[in-house]
């Protein structure tokens, strides 16, 4: 249901939002058990913070711009008192004791938090198949992954649990799951959000952004959550953008560049998808024209050692001592090694020994060094591009959403992240927006980047491919 | 460039404080090694003019005055700790044991 039409008509009286709270219970209790979007959905929290509204209302108080709106959190954001888990055993337990940022200004707004939802372990992985609590399944395929690592987000808007949601994007992880899924996505520029409050995997590309059921209702939470935030040194000392004002301005006389190298490799039926999406953008008055970045191909790799080295440092928080999950040891040493190795799945394990392993003596300057450098190569190039472009256009997932159990060789599914991961090493904005249908009849994400602080222009071209978006019979050519 | 031996999977996770099996040791082997097997990639670049990216914004140091201010409470801190003393997160012995 639309977060721009909740909050309009809860705040003048015309709908309760605990009626519409009681709406989205129902569709949880209706698919949930099949789902698993959710590691917590929090109906006695949440029937309080609707009520609490209402009466707000009643009383004659504005309860704010998201007033009654529904939103699901993703696990690794910090909630006072309520479990936060990552998706990890690690974090057995626990209960923070303060809340995200964007945790208290979304609840600052009248938003109503429905409930934790479920992720690859620390957000590493690009199917949630990854969490300690067993797999998200896509609302459009119940035999299909949702994406990752946000994927219980991405499947709770999907599947109308929850009006709005909020994920963190490292390499990718709020805008693959919602092109799987066919939902707005949105990774805003580095620094835009704060993040404070989210457990950190990769500080120097993760991301908090919106999950919406439309350009608008994306553009309302991003409005709501963005902004500096003394608690978070990263972040950029300035107002958030006012984009819904802007939101039907169109594309016209508008410069937006097709990324050569990203329409390589695809899948035929996305990249028809990304093509169509240039010519509905070309109608409204845009000029397309294609540009290389042939950077975003060593991305990959780049951003494989990045990601990893500074997770194997983040992580080395979790031993114990302060938090979670403690396996008893004779002594302290052997407690954090027991503990660590109980606590943290696979993958994370992995990651953490190939971050340690490229920051280790004799092997820095050869990975993480260069990967540093190449980073260097992807920003430039890309400010290249946009020298004479306003935004830039690609494939959000190199494919629709594939089987369960379908990338079990780990570069299969890192390169899951190949289009997207470009704009975390470059810290700039990028979102995907469902663009019709494609193998199987399965969404279709077609992503939009912009430079730093782009957010407006990526948004009104958003809106443009929002309005112009083939019906479902309309790619019904595309299904196999 | 070299693959990574069993012999560096196992060094590694001593330093990630991790403990392997032998079972264990073996599958991350195969699985970190086909990683680096795509770092060639990176490796294969001539990179020597191209300066470094550590951070997608430019930082520098900035300095607040020092007002006192809120912060978390102890007792909700420490009631979260696996164990706490004294006021304090309660660890195992560090000192005196044999290693």
């Amino acid at each position: 249901m639309s977060a721009v039409e909740i909050a309009a008509r809860v705040r003048s009286g015309e709908w309760s939002a605990v009626d519409v709270l009681e709406g989205h219970l129902e569709a949880i209790s209706a698919r949930e058990g099949e789902i698993h979007a959710f590691n917590l959905v929090m109906v006695d929290e949440a029937r309080e913070a609707a009520a609490a509204v209402d009466s707000a209302v009643a009383s004659g108080r504005d309860p704010g711009p998201l007033a009654g709106v529904p939103v699901a959190l993703k696990d690794n954001m910090c909630t006072r008192g309520v479990p936060t888990t990552c998706s990890s055993r690690i974090l057995d337990g626990w209960r923070p004791p303060y809340d995200a940022t964007v945790v208290t200004r979304a609840v600052e707004a009248g938003a109503v938090v429905i409930g934790k939802t479920n992720l690859d372990e620390f957000a590493m992985g690009s199917s949630t198949e990854h969490s300690a609590f067993g797999p998200t399944l896509n609302p459009h395929d119940t035999t299909r992954v949702p994406g990752g690592s946000s994927g219980g987000s991405a499947a709770a808007v999907a599947a109308g649990f929850s009006s709005v949601a909020l994920g963190s994007d490292t390499g990718g992880s709020i805008r693959q799951p919602a092109a799987l899924c066919g939902v707005v996505g949105v990774k805003p520029t580095y620094g835009l959000v704060s993040r404070y409050g989210l457990v950190a995997f990769a500080s120097s590309l993760d991301q908090i952004g919106p999950f919406a059921g439309s350009v608008a209702d994306a553009a309302l939470m991003l409005e709501v959550i963005g902004g500096h935030d003394p608690m978070d040194s990263t972040s950029i000392p300035r107002p958030a953008p006012d984009i819904s004002a802007h939101l039907d301005r169109g594309v016209e006389g508008m410069r937006i560049g097709l990324i050569t190298e990203l329409l390589e490799g695809v899948d035929p039926d996305v990249a028809a998808r990304v093509h169509e999406a240039a010519e509905t953008l070309s109608a409204a008055g845009a000029v397309i024209d294609e540009v290389s970045v042939p950077a975003t191909l060593y991305g990959l790799t780049a951003y494989y050692l990045i990601a990893p080295a500074e997770a194997s440092s983040n992580l080395a928080r979790f031993d114990g001592v302060r938090y979670g999950l403690r396996v008893d040891g004779p002594d302290t040493a052997e407690m954090m090694i027991r503990t660590r190795s109980a606590g943290f799945g696979d993958e994370v394990k992995a990651r953490i020994m190939l971050g340690t392993f490229a920051l280790s003596a004799g092997y820095y300057e050869a990975f993480y060094g260069k990967a540093q450098k190449v980073r260097t190569l992807v920003r430039r190039e890309f400010g290249a591009a946009y020298a004479d472009h306003d935004l830039l256009l690609s494939p959000t997932s190199p494919s629709v959403a594939f089987p369960l159990g379908a990338k079990a060789d780990p570069m299969s599914m890192y390169m899951c992240d190949v289009c997207t991961l470009p704009s975390n090493l470059s810290g700039e904005a990028a979102m995907s927006v469902p663009f019709g249908s494609g193998a199987h009849g399965l969404p279709v994400g077609v992503q939009v980047l912009a430079p730093a602080m782009g957010e407006v222009e990526m948004f009104r071209a958003a809106a443009v491919l929002e309005a112009g978006a083939p019906s479902e019979s309309a790619t019904e050519e595309g299904r196999s | 460039m070299t693959a990574i031996t069993p012999e560096e999977v196992e060094h590694v996770a001593v330093l990630a404080r991790l403990r392997l099996s032998p079972e264990e040791v073996t599958h991350f082997t195969g699985h970190l090694g086909a990683i680096l097997e795509h770092a060639a990639d990176v490796e294969a670049l001539d990179l020597a003019d191209v300066p470094p990216t550590s951070h997608p914004v430019h930082l520098e140091n900035v300095m607040r005055p020092d007002t006192v201010g809120p912060t978390l409470d102890r007792s909700e801190v420490l009631a979260e700790a696996p164990a706490a003393e004294q006021d304090r997160f309660r660890v195992p012995p560090i000192l005196g044991v044999e290693p």
